[in-house]
């Protein structure tokens, strides 16, 4: 009975939290007419995918009617030499500040700590200034990626530092009188334990440079723009009536990468949050 | 052939002094061993020898060249961590040829090198396994091999048997030794175990507050100990103290045991150690006897004087090749390890004799030896 009560319980949350998925999936399948027609919550008369179609290929965004799928593509060059950036200096970052501590290395782990609860907003005006000194200003590659792995440090610092602190530092020591230098120790003895923290934050980081907005409004020219910022446009770009359908399809389509990243790192991500500590 | 000195090594954390001024010098290929109580800087020693650490003043030098500026890797030196410190992520095979592959030895000659120290450890059967599938004892045998196979001049052991049971203890201990004969090298050995230190050592220091308390070989620490702290730390168990006074008497001086409660015994110096006591006629020091040395009347040796007291019988402690009797004279607790056929009983009586031809004495204040 106990069970039975968790169970409903959680098929309650579970449903709660699918319904608006589930009424964009509804909603992109539909035609206009039939959106005006019927409830919200009906299932479409038959699935239809023109809205799909049009969302990916023909949607008018700013000036040109494109579609979104140039921005798609924009965001993926984007998050991913940010994401593996980002991941690849948090590591060195934590590797430094556990194994090989130097003098005000707990203050500068601080100062970093306090990069995580920066809001987006207070740094935009410091590096619009500072992507200009370098020229960089408007520029998906290098401008919008600098942005977010230097946002993203303070983050992928605090999650390898956290997890390094738990191998035992004698590993470390013990590789010193073999023979190995700081980066050979990283590569062979740090980095092939360090899965676990690699997947966490790779999907840390991914969720929060696909799914971030305000950045790539403020530091991308209209052609560089990432995707969310494309769908921003798109919505607001009403001719004569809103089509609902073709939002939803292009919001579903922006949402797709990060939910698949989910689907298939999702343990990873459970797996790396749980269990930190590694046996020597 | 390997010889390690140690000129005047210091060590301190911003204002806190760890060590105050060590100096050690080995003879060839010496087993030295560093012990001490917790936190008496004998690891932190340990690593500065290493060059895992580095210390604030001082020099080392192993056969006759200086490591101070050397990185721990360009010292030559090997080492066998208390927690093994195995690589997770490697084999076994790999773990030991790691060292060898960093300072680019040629494959054919790895191989070799693996073989022999597989073969001197007997480890072939594990050798494709991960540390965590092994035994504590198995990766104890791998922590050694790693070290081995480096062939530096110096190995440095952190208590490498600490995590060990008892039996494999008393195993790995012996096969150390037995390396350390084959190997022909220096090894300087840190460990809180006194019976490590006893039987594995050709030179031992004993560490206390950041200073060695005395440097010498296990029967010249155990026998003559250069002070209270090394004399109450090495042997188990520990050497009865008890203090007294020394007075002037009929046949020169003898000592005077004053009762916790009232009343006193008095005990005779032995001719060799008059002289040495002269001075301290009429002031209170303290006499150190060890367990062994309050015994049944009958272990005296041929022509070796005794003085037999009859003391009562607290507590008995069979350990097998002899038994503890738990005793005290006028309050003052006694520990004494008597034969095994010995006929005992507890709360009643036993006639206890007193090597003091072996006795020790030292200073009440300040632990220094006196005779």
């Amino acid at each position: 009975m106990k069970r039975l009560m968790i169970y409903l319980l959680l098929i309650i949350a579970a449903l709660f939290f699918l319904l608006p998925l589930y009424v964009m999936l509804a909603t992109s399948c539909k035609t206009m007419p039939e959106i005006y027609s019927q409830g919200i919550l009906a299932l479409p008369s038959h699935w239809n995918f023109d809205a799909w179609q049009h969302a990916w290929s023909a949607a008018t965004i700013g000036a040109g009617s494109q579609g979104i799928h140039p921005f798609f593509f924009n965001s993926f060059e984007l998050v991913i030499p940010a994401v593996i950036i980002s991941t690849a200096i948090g590591a060195i970052n934590g590797y430094i500040l556990t194994h090989w501590r130097f003098r005000g290395a707990n203050l500068v782990f601080y100062l970093l700590l306090l990069g995580t609860v920066f809001p987006f907003q207070i740094i935009l005006l410091p590096m619009a200034w500072v992507q200009g000194k370098l020229h960089i200003a408007g520029t998906l590659i290098p401008g919008l990626v600098m942005v977010h792995v230097i946002y993203g440090l303070a983050f992928t610092t605090l999650f390898f530092r956290n997890y390094y602190v738990s191998i035992p530092h004698d590993l470390v020591r013990a590789a010193q009188v073999d023979g190995a230098g700081f980066f050979r120790i990283f590569w062979r003895i740090i980095l092939p334990l360090s899965t676990p923290i690699i997947m966490v934050t790779a999907i840390w980081q991914f969720t929060m440079i696909w799914n971030n907005f305000l950045f790539g409004v403020v530091f991308t020219n209209s052609d560089q723009q990432p995707v969310t910022v494309a769908i921003n446009d798109l919505v607001d770009t009403v001719t004569s009536v809103h089509m609902w359908n073709v939002d939803m399809a292009a919001a579903l389509i922006a949402a797709a990468p990060t939910l698949l990243v989910y689907v298939l790192a999702g343990k990873y991500f459970v797996r790396g949050l749980t269990n930190g500590a590694i046996k020597g | 052939m390997g010889k390690l000195i140690l000129h005047d090594i210091h060590k301190s954390y911003g204002k806190e002094k760890v060590l105050h001024g060590i100096n050690i010098e080995t003879g060839e290929n010496q087993f030295l061993v560093l012990i001490g109580p917790s936190g008496c800087g004998k690891t932190t020693l340990l690593n500065i020898i290493a060059g895992l650490e580095q210390q604030s003043q001082g020099e080392i030098l192993l056969n006759d060249r200086p490591l101070t500026h050397l990185s721990p890797k360009d010292r030559d030196i090997a080492m066998v961590f208390q927690s093994y410190a195995l690589y997770p992520s490697m084999t076994v095979r790999n773990n030991i040829l790691f060292g060898l592959e960093n300072r680019g030895v040629p494959r054919a000659e790895r191989q070799q090198i693996l073989a022999e120290v597989t073969r001197m450890l007997q480890i072939e059967s594990v050798l494709d396994r991960r540390p965590r599938q092994l035994s504590g004892g198995q990766q104890q045998r791998v922590a050694i091999g790693r070290a081995i196979a480096r062939r530096p001049s110096l190995f440095l052991f952190d208590e490498p048997l600490s995590n060990l049971d008892a039996k494999l203890r008393v195993e790995m201990r012996s096969e150390i030794r037995r390396l350390h004969k084959q190997l022909q090298t220096s090894m300087v050995y840190v460990t809180h175990d006194q019976i490590e230190a006893m039987t594995m050592g050709d030179l031992i220091a004993v560490m206390n507050g950041g200073i060695i308390q005395q440097l010498g070989s296990p029967e010249e620490i155990y026998n003559n100990p250069a002070n209270r702290f090394v004399a109450g730390f090495m042997g188990s168990p520990s050497m009865n103290f008890v203090p007294v006074t020394v007075r002037s008497g009929a046949d020169g001086l003898a000592l005077q045991v004053h009762g916790k409660e009232g009343g006193e015994v008095i005990l005779p110096i032995p001719r060799r150690i008059q002289a040495a006591l002269r001075p301290q006629e009429g002031r209170a020091i303290t006499l150190g006897i060890r367990p062994e040395q309050i015994s049944d009347p009958d272990s005296a040796r041929e022509g070796e004087a005794l003085h037999t007291l009859d003391l009562p019988v607290d507590l008995i402690e069979p350990t097998g090749p002899d038994t503890l009797v738990f005793t005290h004279l006028l309050g003052h607790p006694l520990v004494a390890r008597v034969h095994p056929s010995t006929q005992l009983s507890v709360n009643g009586n036993c006639s206890l004799s007193l090597h003091l031809e072996r006795a020790v004495f030292f200073d009440a204040d300040t632990g220094k030896r006196l005779a």
